[in-house]
C-alpha cells in the first residue's frame, strides 16, 4: 500500500515538469524565427488552399496562447499534425520509439550485465592489477566521443566484413522468416549496442566500486569479520545489497544519458530511432516532428526516472518523498 | 589548501600528473596556434583536395642524411578507375626550415610575429595531415580547431555555473513554495534529454550570423544546458549548511538575504563548485563536438575538432582518407584527460571520498 502511495505521489509530481517541458518546447520553436510553413509555402506542388487549411488547424492567425492551447488540445487527443512529407507525426514517431526502447533496453542488460561483476571485482580487489587497468579502461570509455568511437567501429566492420555497415534490417528483410528476422534485427543491433554500452558501462563499473569500497569500510562489515564469517559471505550477502541502492538511481540518469547519447551514434549508424528522427527533423526544420519528439523524449526519460525511483522504493522502502 | 601542497599531491600520483601536463601542453599549443600552423587559419587551396600527407625525408636518394626535405604531389585524373591520384613529383625538392620565416600572424592577436616552427617557401605544398575536402590543412586546423574546442567548453562553464549557483542558493536558502517552483523550472529543463534540446536550440539561430556572434551564441546554449543539474546539487548543500549555527548567528545580526546567501552560503560549496568544473569541463567539450559534427555548432570556414570530423560522416572518406579522422583521436585525449585530472582534484579537495 505505502508503494502504491508513492508511486502515485510520484506520477503526480510527475504532471507539472510535463507541463513546463511542453511549455518550453512550444514557445522556444514557435518563437523562433522559423516560419513552420516556409517548407509548405516553397514547394509548389502544394496548394494555396491546403497552406490555408494548415495555418488554422494550426491556429497560426491567433495569438501565441490560443495556439498553445490548441497544440496541447490535440496532443493530449495523439494528434499532433502532420511532417513535411505529409505522413502523419504519430505513425512516424511510434514506430521510432519502439526501436530506440530495442536499443536503450539492449544496452542497460549489456552494461549491467557486464559493469556490475566487473565493479564488484574492482572494488574486492582493490589497488591490484586489474582494478588499475580497470580504472584506465573507464577513463578511456567515458572519454571517446560517441559518434567518432561509432565511426571506428564501421571502419571495422568495413574491414572485417563480420558486421552490417549500421540500419536495423537487411535488405532482403521482408522476404525472411520469423527466426530470421530476429537474427536479422539482433546482427544488427551488435555494433550500436557496442558502443552505446562501453560508453555506459564505463560509469557504472566506477559506481559500483565507489559504493562497495564504501560499504566495505564501514563498521557492520568489519563485525560480520569479526564474527568469523567468510569473505564470500560478507560480501554476497553483507557488502553487495546496500552497495547497490545507489546503482538503482543510476538506472533513470543512464536511460537520460541513453536518449541523448543515442542521438549521434544512431545518426552514424543510420539506426531508426528517434535520436535520429529528431536530427533529421531539425535539420528539415519540421516543426510539428520536432516539438513532438521533444515532448516525446522526455515523456519517455520522466518514465524512465520514475521507474527507477520505483525499484528503489522497492529494494530500499525507506526511500521517502 | 596551498597551491603547493596541491601540486604536491597531485605529483605523487602518476597518471593524474602526465595528464595535468598534457593540458598544459595542449593549452600552449592552441595558444601559439600561428607559430606551430603551416598555414594561415582562412587559406584553402581548393586546386588540392584530399591530398595525402606529404612526407619528409631526411635521406636522400644517394643515402645521404640531408637536411629535411619534401616533394610536391601532382594531382592526376585516372580515367580507368575514374579517381583522383596524387603522385610525389620527383623532381623538385622543396627544403623545410625550423624557427623560421613564414607567414605573418598576431601572436594573442597583440603582437606582430613571422617566426614558425616549421617554415617552407610559398610554392611548396607541404600538408602534414593531408587535406581535406576544402582544401585546408588538417595539420595547421587541428591548432585552429583546438583553439574553439577547448576554451568553448570553459566559456560555457562561466557562464552557466554562476547561474546555478545563485539559482540554487536562492531555492534552497528561500525555500518553501518559492523553491518549489524554482525547482520544478529545473528539473522540466534535466528532463528534457538534453542532446535533444541542444539540436533544437543551435538549429534555430539563424543563419546569416558572423562567426563570433555564432561561437557565442553557441556557448551560450551549452551554458543553458548545463545549469540545470547543477543548481540542484547547490540547493541540495545550501539546505544543509543553512541550518548551521554561523548562518543562524548572521540571521540575527540582520544581514540581508543576498549578503547570506552570496557572501556566507555560496562560499561553502567552492570546493564542489571546482570539482564539479573540472569533471565537467570534458561534457561541454563532446556537447561542442557532437553539434559541431552535425554541422549545427561552429560552421565553416571556422575549424572546430567537431566540425573537422564532419568528413567523416563519409564512408569514402574514412576508408581513404584516414588523416581526417585525427581531430577525434585529440578530442579524446583531451577529455581522458580532463577526467583523470577532475577525479584526481576531487581525491585532494574532498578527502571523503579518498578510499583507503
Amino acid at each position: 500500500m505505502d508503494t502504491l502511495i508513492y508511486i502515485f505521489k510520484r506520477i503526480l509530481q510527475s504532471i507539472p515538469i510535463l507541463f513546463i517541458v511542453s511549455l518550453i518546447s512550444f514557445f522556444l520553436i514557435r518563437l523562433s524565427p522559423v516560419d513552420p510553413l516556409s517548407q509548405l509555402k516553397l514547394n509548389p506542388a502544394i496548394s494555396e488552399e491546403t497552406i490555408q487549411k494548415e495555418t488554422k488547424r494550426l491556429g497560426l492567425d491567433k495569438p501565441v496562447i490560443v495556439q498553445y492551447g490548441l497544440w496541447i488540445k490535440n496532443f493530449l487527443k495523439g494528434d499532433m499534425g502532420y511532417c513535411m512529407d505529409n505522413t502523419k507525426v504519430s505513425t512516424k514517431i511510434k514506430a521510432r520509439i519502439l526501436n530506440t526502447l530495442l536499443l536503450s533496453f539492449m544496452v542497460i542488460l549489456v552494461s549491467w550485465i557486464v559493469a556490475l561483476p566487473i565493479g564488484i571485482l574492482c572494488a574486492v580487489f582493490y589497488n591490484s592489477k586489474f582494478d588499475k587497468i580497470l580504472t584506465v579502461l573507464t577513463s578511456a570509455g567515458m572519454a571517446i566521443p560517441s559518434f567518432f568511437f561509432a565511426i571506428l567501429m564501421l571502419l571495422f566492420a568495413q574491414y572485417t566484413g563480420w558486421f552490417p555497415l549500421g540500419g536495423l534490417t537487411s535488405v532482403d528483410f521482408s522476404e525472411m522468416n520469423v527466426m530470421h528476422r530476429i537474427l536479422d534485427i539482433l546482427w544488427h543491433l551488435v555494433l550500436p549496442v557496442f558502443v552505446l554500452s562501453i560508453i555506459s558501462l564505463s560509469s557504472i563499473v566506477r559506481q559500483m566500486r565507489a559504493n562497495l569500497l564504501d560499504v566495505l569500510n564501514s563498521e557492520y562489515i568489519k563485525f560480520a569479520y569479526a564474527k568469523g564469517l567468510t569473505k564470500n559471505k560478507v560480501i554476497l550477502k553483507h557488502a553487495l545489497r546496500n552497495a547497490i541502492n545507489p546503482i538503482i538511481t543510476l538506472l533513470g540518469f543512464e536511460f537520460a544519458g541513453l536518449l541523448s547519447g543515442a542521438a549521434l551514434t544512431e545518426y552514424v549508424f543510420q539506426y531508426p530511432g528517434l535520436g535520429k528522427l529528431i536530427l533529421e527533423a531539425v535539420m528539415a526544420s519540421d516543426i510539428n516532428l520536432v516539438m513532438a519528439s521533444l515532448m516525446i523524449g522526455a515523456i519517455m526519460l520522466i518514465a524512465g526516472n520514475l521507474i527507477a525511483d520505483i525499484l528503489l522504493k522497492l529494494t530500499d522502502p525507506r526511500v521517502r518523498i | 589548501m596551498k597551491i603547493s601542497d596541491f601540486f604536491y599531491k597531485l605529483k605523487k600520483d602518476k597518471a593524474p600528473y602526465i595528464a595535468f601536463i598534457v593540458l598544459v601542453v595542449m593549452y600552449l599549443l592552441i595558444a601559439f596556434a600561428d607559430f606551430f600552423a603551416l598555414y594561415p587559419s582562412t587559406y584553402s587551396n581548393r586546386k588540392l583536395t584530399y591530398q595525402p600527407p606529404s612526407k619528409m625525408y631526411i635521406i636522400d636518394s644517394q643515402n645521404r642524411i640531408v637536411k629535411p626535405y619534401t616533394y610536391n604531389f601532382t594531382k592526376t585524373f585516372n580515367r580507368d578507375t575514374f579517381t583522383i591520384e596524387y603522385k610525389e613529383d620527383k623532381s623538385v625538392k622543396y627544403p623545410i626550415k625550423f624557427f623560421s620565416k613564414g607567414f605573418e600572424y598576431k601572436l594573442f592577436g597583440i603582437f606582430k610575429a613571422d617566426i614558425h616552427l616549421i617554415s617552407k617557401s610559398d610554392d611548396c605544398n607541404l600538408f602534414l595531415l593531408g587535406t581535406d575536402i576544402g582544401g585546408h590543412d588538417v595539420y595547421s586546423r587541428l591548432f585552429y580547431g583546438g583553439q574553439i574546442s577547448l576554451t568553448i567548453g570553459f566559456l560555457a562553464l562561466l557562464i552557466s555555473f554562476p547561474i546555478g549557483a545563485i539559482y540554487g542558493g536562492i531555492s534552497g536558502y528561500i525555500g518553501g513554495r518559492i523553491d518549489k517552483i524554482m525547482m520544478r523550472i529545473a528539473e522540466a529543463i534535466m528532463s528534457v534529454p538534453s542532446f535533444y534540446l541542444l539540436i533544437i536550440l543551435a538549429s534555430i539561430l539563424p543563419s546569416n550570423m558572423t562567426s563570433k556572434q555564432r561561437f557565442a551564441l553557441i556557448t551560450a546554449i551549452l551554458a543553458f544546458i548545463g545549469w540545470a543539474g547543477f543548481s540542484r546539487v547547490i540547493r541540495g548543500m545550501v539546505l544543509s549548511i543553512k541550518t548551521s549555527e554561523y548562518i543562524k548567528a548572521i540571521e540575527t545580526i540582520g544581514a540581508c538575504r543576498r549578503r547570506i546567501i552570496v557572501k556566507h552560503i555560496l562560499p561553502q560549496t567552492s570546493s564542489y563548485i571546482i570539482i564539479a568544473l573540472t569533471l565537467s569541463v570534458p561534457s561541454y567539450i563532446l556537447a561542442e563536438s557532437g553539434l559541431s559534427f552535425l554541422g549545427l555548432g561552429i560552421q565553416l570556414p571556422d575549424a572546430s575538432w567537431g566540425n573537422m570530423l564532419r568528413e567523416a560522416q563519409e564512408f569514402a572518406n574514412i576508408i581513404y582518407r584516414p588523416w581526417l579522422l585525427a581531430p577525434g583521436f585529440l578530442i579524446f585525449v583531451a577529455v581522458l584527460s580532463f577526467n583523470v585530472l577532475g577525479d584526481k582534484i576531487r581525491d585532494i579537495l574532498d578527502p571523503k571520498t579518498v578510499k583507503k
